[in-house]
């Protein structure tokens, strides 16, 4: 198991060199050397013209079972209500299980969840419910048993969650349990069709290398996607689908831990993560009360507040509305971002957003790049005319 | 209390650019640092022994041989003992097999109360190693712990941040936890601690030394395979609009509006 550069074929061409991810290779005496801390990725073997670069495969993988058959989707709620990301989920979920010609099923866990019909008018052949007073908060020791358990017992091929707290607090150890492959934070998933695999692309490094991943020999193949990557489709009313209600087995199926208080973040009345619009503030801004006209031109436009990672680090607004790599990934109809400079770490959580508008006085912020319409000039006066010129309609 | 920290050396991405010519990373002047998120575990552990007066603070760490680097700096920021995982066999570990190498690690070290990781790092960014790890150990797990409210008598009663605010969650202990920044603003090194972090012995664990199943560690034990590694096309397309302020800013509604966006 391992990397080898054969030597003999190596014509120390240096392709390979630039296109590691960690740096690792260099070019010594016209021979390609490599250091300690290769992750085997295979970077360096398409780079390489003259095939010398050998990464030898894992042990020949036993084939995946071919009894496990359908598509999952882990339909989050919270407080009785669907979350957003559970319709996202069911979008691409749908167009997966039409690819492999399988059902589609949602998973909801949850106490009296409101319009869970729309599971199905939103793609799901069926619907797995286990409705407990229980189960009305997230807690996730009695989350993880559960969905391990109805996963062992229905067997699916694939299974997608948000990559939300819960999501990515719980997924991790239900795939610890089934001894499965998890693939965290996925932006783009498809079908090999030859052999039923789900190709899952997610970016790493603070969104600078993309990576697609497969897991070849087990199943369920799962994978956690963060809010906002895909878009839901627009439901069906009188769609036909089958809502099986499951009991919850409190006598099994027990929590060591307990939740004993939740506290509502009351600065953010617009969830970012739900947003169609975000103004977003960044250190240009200069000190926390200029948020404030931030806030006035949210207010007319319906939209949240969000920030980069120096106004929150600055102890300018919560953490909660943090965009980036770090804090949390959007993907609104509108990204305004004003006096944030575009650092990658930033733009990895906003950057797949429909229309994005920089307004920076720095005509040199990466920001212009990703941005869609940028204005070069004092957010303290751009700002503000904006606001007033879209109050006055 | 006895504490475990797991941390991960990283290329540190302060500087991280794209090189628009080739469009790859440029590499320069990166370097390695211990995965930012992971030294606000260290010290919250740092500070728990501190709080009870006795005990021990462990760091461990999967990697290669120069990963000792990050280890010697958690000492110079109090950790007491370092034992680095680092082996051949564990190269090209997904986060099960991650998990895994560091679960046996944690039944070798023995008798712990809690066991501290970073929210993710910034590199692979999954943040699945810390439930992994969870529930390999069969101990409890909670995720996002922006404060330690009370730890004592086998329990503990933490806070941890939710998407729209925070809970508060008790758990019997050993427990796993993961932390976010929130939880405190880690030390720098003391002069003590950077004279003790020279000459404290960092132990370097292999597999064999480990007794793990090898066929469970490194790319052999890895469920997920990287398949394509490639760099987003970032194509700009920006309109930046000239002029007065106020006609860029007309220009700016007029585009919002069309695209019905006001």
């Amino acid at each position: 198991m391992g990397i080898e550069i054969d030597l003999e074929q190596c014509t120390g061409c240096g392709n390979c060199v630039p296109v590691c991810p960690f740096g690792l290779l260099e070019v010594v005496d016209d021979k390609v050397q490599l250091k300690e801390g290769c992750t085997l990725c295979g970077a360096c073997q398409e780079a390489c013209p003259v095939d010398a670069i050998l990464i030898e495969a894992a042990p020949a993988v036993e084939a995946a079972s071919d009894e496990h058959r359908g598509v999952w989707v882990f339909a989050e709620q919270r407080h009785g209500q669907l979350k957003g990301v559970a319709y996202e989920l069911l979008a691409k979920g749908r167009e997966l299980a039409n690819t492999l010609q399988t059902d589609l099923s949602a998973v909801c866990f949850g106490h009296d969840v409101a319009e869970i019909s729309q599971l199905v008018a939103h793609g799901a052949d069926k619907v797995y419910l286990v409705d407990s007073p229980e189960l009305a908060d997230n807690l996730e020791d009695l989350y993880t048993r559960q969905f391990i358990e109805l996963i062992q017992e229905h067997k699916p091929e694939i299974v997608i969650a948000g990559a939300t707290s819960l999501g990515r607090a719980f997924i991790p150890r239900v795939a610890a349990v089934l001894k499965t492959g998890l693939t965290a934070d996925c932006t783009g998933l498809d079908i090999d069709t030859e052999n039923r695999l789900l190709r899952q692309t997610r970016p790493t490094f603070g969104g600078n290398i993309m990576a697609t991943i497969i897991c070849q020999a087990k199943r369920p193949q799962m994978a956690t996607v963060r809010p906002r990557v895909f878009k839901k489709n627009t439901p069906e009313a009188g769609r036909k689908g089958q809502i099986i209600k499951l009991d919850f087995d409190r006598e099994r199926i027990t929590s060591k831990t307990r939740l004993l208080d939740f506290v509502r973040d009351l600065t953010e009345t617009v969830k970012i993560e739900e947003a169609d619009i975000i103004v977003s503030g960044g250190r240009g801004l200069g000190k926390a009360e200029n948020f404030k006209l931030l806030e006035e031109l949210a207010s007319a436009m319906g939209a949240a507040v969000g920030a980069s990672r120096a106004a929150v680090d600055e102890g300018w607004i919560p953490y909660s509305h943090q965009v980036g790599q770090t804090g949390k990934t959007v993907c609104p109809k509108l990204y305004i971002a004003c006096g944030i400079s575009g650092a990658v770490q930033h733009l990895a959580g906003m950057q797949t957003s429909d229309v994005i508008v920089a307004i920076n006085d720095n005509p040199d912020a990466p920001i212009f790049e990703a941005a869609t319409y940028g204005i070069v000039g004092d957010l303290f006066k751009v700002v503000p005319m904006l606001t007033e010129k879209l109050k006055n309609g | 209390m006895n504490v475990i920290v797991c941390l991960k050396q990283v290329p540190g991405t302060t500087d991280v650019k794209v090189d628009p010519q080739t469009n790859t990373l440029i590499r320069q002047g990166i370097e390695n640092v211990i995965n930012p998120f992971d030294t606000y575990a260290l010290e919250e552990g740092v500070r728990l022994k501190e709080r009870h007066g006795e005990g021990k603070v462990t760091a461990i760490s999967m990697g290669p041989p120069q990963a000792e680097a990050a280890l010697r700096e958690a000492i110079s920021l109090g950790a007491d003992e370092a034992v680095l995982l680092s082996d051949k066999a564990f190269a090209g570990a997904d986060t099960w097999a991650t998990a895994y190498t560091l679960a046996q690690a944690v039944n070798k070290i023995g008798q712990h109360d809690i066991i501290i990781c970073g929210r993710q790092t910034i590199d692979g960014d999954t943040g699945q190693v810390g439930p992994e790890l969870a529930e390999m150990l069969g101990i409890p797990f909670v995720a996002y712990v922006s404060r330690i409210e009370e730890l004592a008598d086998g329990q503990m009663r933490v806070q941890r941040m939710v998407e729209e605010g925070h809970e508060v969650i008790e758990s019997p202990l050993p427990a796993v936890i993961t932390v976010v920044k929130e939880i405190n603003v880690p030390r720098l090194p003391s002069l003590r601690g950077i004279a003790r972090s020279k000459s404290a012995a960092v132990a370097v664990w292999t597999a064999p030394e480990m007794g793990v199943d090898e066929s469970r560690v490194g790319l052999a034990g890895s469920f997920t395979k990287v398949i394509k590694v490639f760099f987003p096309q970032r194509v700009s397309q920006s309109e930046i609009f000239q002029g007065e302020l106020a006609s860029q800013v007309d220009c700016l509604v007029g585009r919002l509006k069309d695209a019905d966006l006001t």
